[in-house]
């Protein structure tokens, strides 16, 4: 459908909406969409291991590794009314299946989404990750591009009981691109979903994850660094809900706003009646480097349980003039403090990646963001 | 007088008391030594009443009464007193405030008149006196920020001030360097009269020096398996637990 | 209800009764005729009446909000009263006010007779929609002080009343608010004029007697460059088995180096334990602080109401003013609070702090709801937020959802939030030194809501310490 404009065909969540409070999609609905257009290679990590490459949208296979529990797209019915991923449940073309039977540990691999525009286009993405009772997998997402586009991948996750899933993302777009995310994922009992994004390109974005916990053990460690500069607008949002007893969950994001940077966290904890033991911490720190940065915080708490342990922590502000002032009587530069002092930050936000390839992309990413500044 | 007859408990599936029988008559004090999971701690919130521990066969009779079906505070009115090895913290709760908030609802239960802000505080102030506390002390909140001696003692004060026929120490000892050891001992020793008894719960031997027990238990395996005089609390320093369970 | 029964009712909530006395009734409804009846009644000048058929013009227009965390049928706001009053013409002094009044702020521990009152303690009774008695007006006055019924003021301080009435809570500002600003009966007004520092505690007493009645009061206090006030503020009402409305707005403004303290023990009935009756407090209380090093503090106990929905705000302009929120809000049974503060710091260096305690029990809903908003001209704001929850019971729930928006990069905001139950080895530890399992929980609530008790003055804190332990009763065991 070349040259159609969004509002036309679905009504885009609006700021009336408390879900989308801080995040306003009204520069994507005027824009006029194109077909995307023809694939061309793409500049690929340097990284060694099985990747599956979509480009524009479609899936790349002369560019992807064969994978035995890699399965092509299947369209499906959306059981959400998240607005972004019944409109993806809706224009879904593309997609991956991946399917680790019981017990096995498929490693890591390198999920690559690529997009190079000449006029605007949108993507719109659906995978499927399952794994099976005590399967394992790592899977480094990244998506990259050039010109105006608009990526709106959905991920739905389903982990049988004492499964490990680690998805580590780099939402690293183009400046003009547009990238909203939202991944679902249900959580059996003593399995583990640990998530971390790192949010730096697009113009504007949104990472929306809703985590389920179904049995006692299941947890969710859900983590993200936004780095914003410019006009960018960065938004975390995540929705753990606690459906079992026993189950710990951790939601802590860090960002760096400079320039007119907006950054946004919505964090909740759910907790059910029948959630007893929950132990459900939110963590958000902000700096804020420029005089006309924002950050816009709403940590959340909905508990119907008695016997739980749930808190939540947030701070905004600039850097700690002690801390400053302590490295300056030792003889630092103001500058040089400061650069120290935020970086310092910013490794931090790296301590929950684990996995050597995704940890040294990450801090490669981070230093050229910082760089750049 | 205390009488534990035939006392069988357990937490959750597993036994720990595995009939117990023990007197202790008015006036005396009685040691209940023993080795680590022996059952001394689950002895003592037995007889004080804490959730968690099931009897599942016996009786214990203090002045006559079957205890085992009344609630922790019945108890506390009737003059049990617990202290505490672990004392629990309570923020924002004044320690004035819980002492005289407890001691009136004992009295209430032993049909004795409430006292007034003022006659308490004299009271108070009087057994702080005593147990060479700092008067802060009162201001404070219960336990919070308290170092170990200073949560003992906080026991013992509430202790002079409920005045109980029957002292329960439950490792009082631990942790406390040897002047807070004699501030416990001089607390349960002003309280000895014939209408008091104790039951001291020890590991070592060292806090019978400065309260001279009566008779000595040896608590193993959840039952008793030997009593003796005082000397028998130097025996037991001198050869340990071991072999106890023959004897 | 059998005698035993109508004991234990009353002793959970002593306020229940209610005073038989000849009462002028408005038709029921909501109309311009019913607001022109209410201004005529209250001989306002024009200006006044064409203030609230305005506010009632645009209250047509809206929706009620759906956004809080409560539930409750539809509300017929044809189906209710907007003024209900004592009969009698209007008391020219303490004297002439009706003794079947006098006798009921009595019963509520409110003497009005001036020798009896509580010393230090001027107080204004207002009594469904109109005040029937200010004490100590005379010695106010002396210091310059002006603590009057509203609707007086209306007529004795227009200039005043014209000036900031509406101007902190604009009519448009939701919908409750329009309402009040249509149909408002009655409410206080405080002056305090420049360098003041008012020689009494001032006190409003509300009081919802009639049967089907909304009560909506105004209370407006300005206190002027480096004046002080404090304010106290106090509600009951009959058990009655229908819900009642009570949708204020009260105004705060402090000028230079003023500071006003705003204290609350609401206390309207909570309905029954099945959740039938209670009041719908609907409320909207904010306070400005316009001049510079002002401040602006907000003490909020609430354990009453059926339906709590209020959030007493400070919108901070001047210059290193200051604003705090500390509240306790208790709901047992049925009760649904959903309340917590506004901070909006606009001015440079203005600080605020929020303490909030919130204790659900029974199958009540217990939810803080609280926005800091850091504007980009607060260079220097500073905002400290604690809410803490407590669980007794699982057939309840406790939310805290808090918003937070910095736009200064020189701001520094911190927040925290916990949600807790009372542990077992702490009611354990109370019983075994002879406390009940209600006594001990009681002593153990009183703690946990000790930063915010401490704020109270002190004649009020002795009384909310009670009402906590009386709210949770029957919460355990």
């Amino acid at each position: 459908m070349p040259g159609w404009k969004l509002r036309n065909m679905v009504a885009l969540p609006t700021n009336k909406l408390e879900a989308w409070r801080y995040t306003d999609l009204a520069p994507l609905s005027t824009l006029s969409f194109a077909q995307a257009p023809q694939a061309t290679a793409p500049a690929l990590p340097a990284l060694d291991m099985p990747r599956l490459v979509f480009v524009n949208g479609v899936f790349a296979g002369g560019l992807s590794s064969s994978l035995d529990f890699a399965a092509p797209f299947a369209a499906g019915a959306e059981d959400s009314a998240l607005p972004l991923a019944l409109l993806n449940a809706g224009l879904a073309r593309d997609g991956v299946v991946l399917n680790v039977p019981d017990g096995v540990d498929a490693g890591t691999i390198l999920l690559f989404a690529q997009a190079t525009a000449t006029e605007p286009f949108a993507a719109h993405l659906r995978h499927r990750v399952t794994l099976g009772q005590g399967a394992r997998l790592t899977i480094i997402d990244i998506a990259k591009g050039d010109g105006v586009y608009w990526h709106n991948p959905v991920t739905d996750i389903a982990l049988a009981p004492g499964a490990q899933l680690a998805h580590y993302r780099l939402q690293d777009e183009s400046r003009e691109a547009f990238n909203t995310a939202t991944i679902k994922a249900e959580i059996a009992a003593g399995a583990v979903y640990e998530h971390f994004t790192a949010t730096i390109g697009a113009r504007l974005s949104r990472t929306e994850i809703h985590a389920t916990l179904r049995g006692e053990q299941a947890s969710a460690q859900l983590s993200a660094a936004q780095l914003l500069t410019g006009e960018q607008h960065g938004d975390f949002t995540s929705v753990v809900a606690h459906k079992a007893p026993n189950c710990p969950s951790r939601q802590t994001v860090k960002s760096v706003l400079s320039g007119l940077a907006r950054g946004v966290f919505q964090g909740r904890i759910e907790v059910d009646r029948i959630a007893q033991k929950t132990d459900g911490y939110q963590m958000s720190r902000a700096l804020l480097l420029s005089p006309h940065a924002e950050m816009d915080i709403k940590p959340e708490l909905q508990i119907y349980a008695d016997d739980v342990k749930c808190s939540h922590g947030a701070t905004i502000g600039t850097l700690d003039e002690n801390q400053l002032f302590y490295l300056r009587s030792r003889g630092i530069p103001e500058d040089e403090a400061r650069a120290l002092l935020i970086r310092a930050f910013l490794d931090e936000a790296l301590e929950p990646v684990r996995q050597e390839d995704a940890k040294e992309l990450l801090e490669a990413a981070i230093e050229t963001w910082w760089t750049r500044q | 007088m205390l009488e534990i007859k035939n006392l069988h408990a357990r937490i959750g599936e597993k036994e720990i008391l595995k009939g117990v029988n023990l007197t202790v008559p008015d006036g005396e004090i009685h040691a209940i030594m023993g080795p680590n999971g022996a059952g001394k701690s689950t002895l003592s919130y037995v007889l004080s009443g804490r959730d968690g521990y099931e009897v599942t066969q016996g009786e214990v009779f203090y002045n006559g009464q079957n205890i085992l079906e009344l609630e922790p505070e019945d108890r506390a009115a009737a003059g049990i007193f617990l202290a505490f090895q672990y004392p629990v913290e309570l923020p924002g709760v004044g320690n004035a405030n819980f002492l005289r908030t407890a001691l009136n609802a004992v009295r209430r239960k032993r049909g004795e008149a409430e006292l007034d802000a003022v006659a308490f505080l004299k009271l108070a102030r009087a057994a702080i006196k005593n147990l060479s506390m700092k008067e802060d002390f009162l201001k404070r909140n219960v336990n919070v920020g308290f170092s170990g001696g200073e949560k003992k003692r906080n026991e013992m004060l509430q202790m002079a001030l409920l005045q109980p026929g029957l002292a329960i120490l439950d490792e009082t000892d631990s942790g406390l360097d040897i002047d807070a050891l004699k501030i416990v001992a001089e607390g349960v020793n002003a309280l000895r009269s014939p209408t008091f008894a104790a039951l001291v719960i020890t590991h070592y031997q060292r806090l019978l020096d400065h309260i001279v027990p009566d008779v000595v238990h040896v608590l193993s395996g959840g039952r008793i398996v030997r009593t003796g005089p005082a000397a028998l609390a130097l025996e037991l320093e001198e050869r340990g637990y071991a072999g106890l369970e023959a004897a | 209800m059998s005698a035993s029964m109508q004991e234990i009712a009353e002793r959970k909530y002593k306020y229940g009764f209610t005073t038989d006395i000849a009462m002028e009734e408005f038709p029921r409804g909501l109309s311009e005729d019913i607001i022109r009846l209410i201004s005529a009644k209250k001989n306002e000048p024009e200006w006044m009446l064409e203030w609230r058929l305005k506010a009632y013009a645009y209250w047509l227009r809206i929706e009620e909000p759906d956004w809080a965390h409560v539930k409750h049928p539809p509300i017929d706001y044809q189906d209710l009263y907007y003024y209900a009053a004592p009969a009698k013409e209007a008391p020219k002094s303490l004297d002439e006010v009706d003794p079947e009044l006098l006798k009921t702020y009595e019963k509520l521990g409110i003497p009005l007779n001036e020798r009896a009152a509580l010393a230090g303690v001027a107080v204004d009774a207002v009594f469904d929609s109109v005040s029937v008695a200010t004490t100590f007006r005379e010695m106010l006055s002396k210091a310059g002080v002006i603590f009057c019924p509203i609707s007086e003021a209306v007529r004795e301080h227009p200039e005043l009343v014209k000036k900031y009435l509406g101007s902190v809570v604009p009519v448009r500002d939701n919908y409750f608010a329009a309402l009040n600003s249509a149909v408002f009966s009655d409410g206080s007004f405080v002056y305090i004029p420049k360098g003041v520092r008012c020689p009494m505690e001032l006190s409003t007493y509300f009081r919802i007697n009639a049967r089907n009645t909304g009560q909506f009061e105004r209370t407006l206090i300005i206190a002027d460059d480096d004046a002080t006030v404090s304010y106290l503020e106090g509600c009951t009402a009959p058990m009655r088995d229908e819900n009642q409305l009570h949708a204020a707005v009260v105004e705060l403004v402090a000028m230079e180096n003023a500071k006003i303290k705003y204290s609350t023990v609401q206390n309207w009935y909570p309905g029954d334990e099945n959740g039938k009756g209670g009041i719908y407090n609907f409320v909207t209380k904010r306070g400005a602080c316009l001049g510079k090093n002002s401040k602006i503090s907000w003490t909020q106990v609430e354990t009453g109401s059926a339906i709590t929905w209020k959030y007493p705000s400070c919108v901070l302009s001047g210059e290193n003013s200051v604003g705090e929120f500390y509240s306790v809000a208790v709901t047992n049974n049925h009760q649904q609070a959903d309340t917590g503060t506004k901070m909006i710091h606009l001015g440079r260096n203005t600080t605020s702090t929020i303490i909030s305690k919130g204790i659900s029990a029974g199958k009540s809903d217990n939810t803080y709801r609280g926005l800091v908003k850091i504007a980009a001209s607060a260079s220097g704001a500073r905002n400290f937020t604690q809410c803490d929850s407590l669980l007794i019971g699982d057939q309840c729930g406790a939310h805290t959802v808090p918003y937070i928006e910095s736009r200064n990069a020189s701001a520094k905001v911190e927040h925290e939030a916990t949600t807790s139950k009372i542990a077992e080895d702490q009611l354990f530890y109370c019983r075994s030194r002879g406390l009940s399992e209600e006594d001990a929980v009681g002593l153990i609530v009183n703690g946990f809501c000790k930063d915010v008790l401490k704020e109270l003055p002190m004649e009020f804190a002795v009384e909310a310490q009670k009402l906590l332990s009386v709210s949770l009763e029957g919460s355990v065991g």
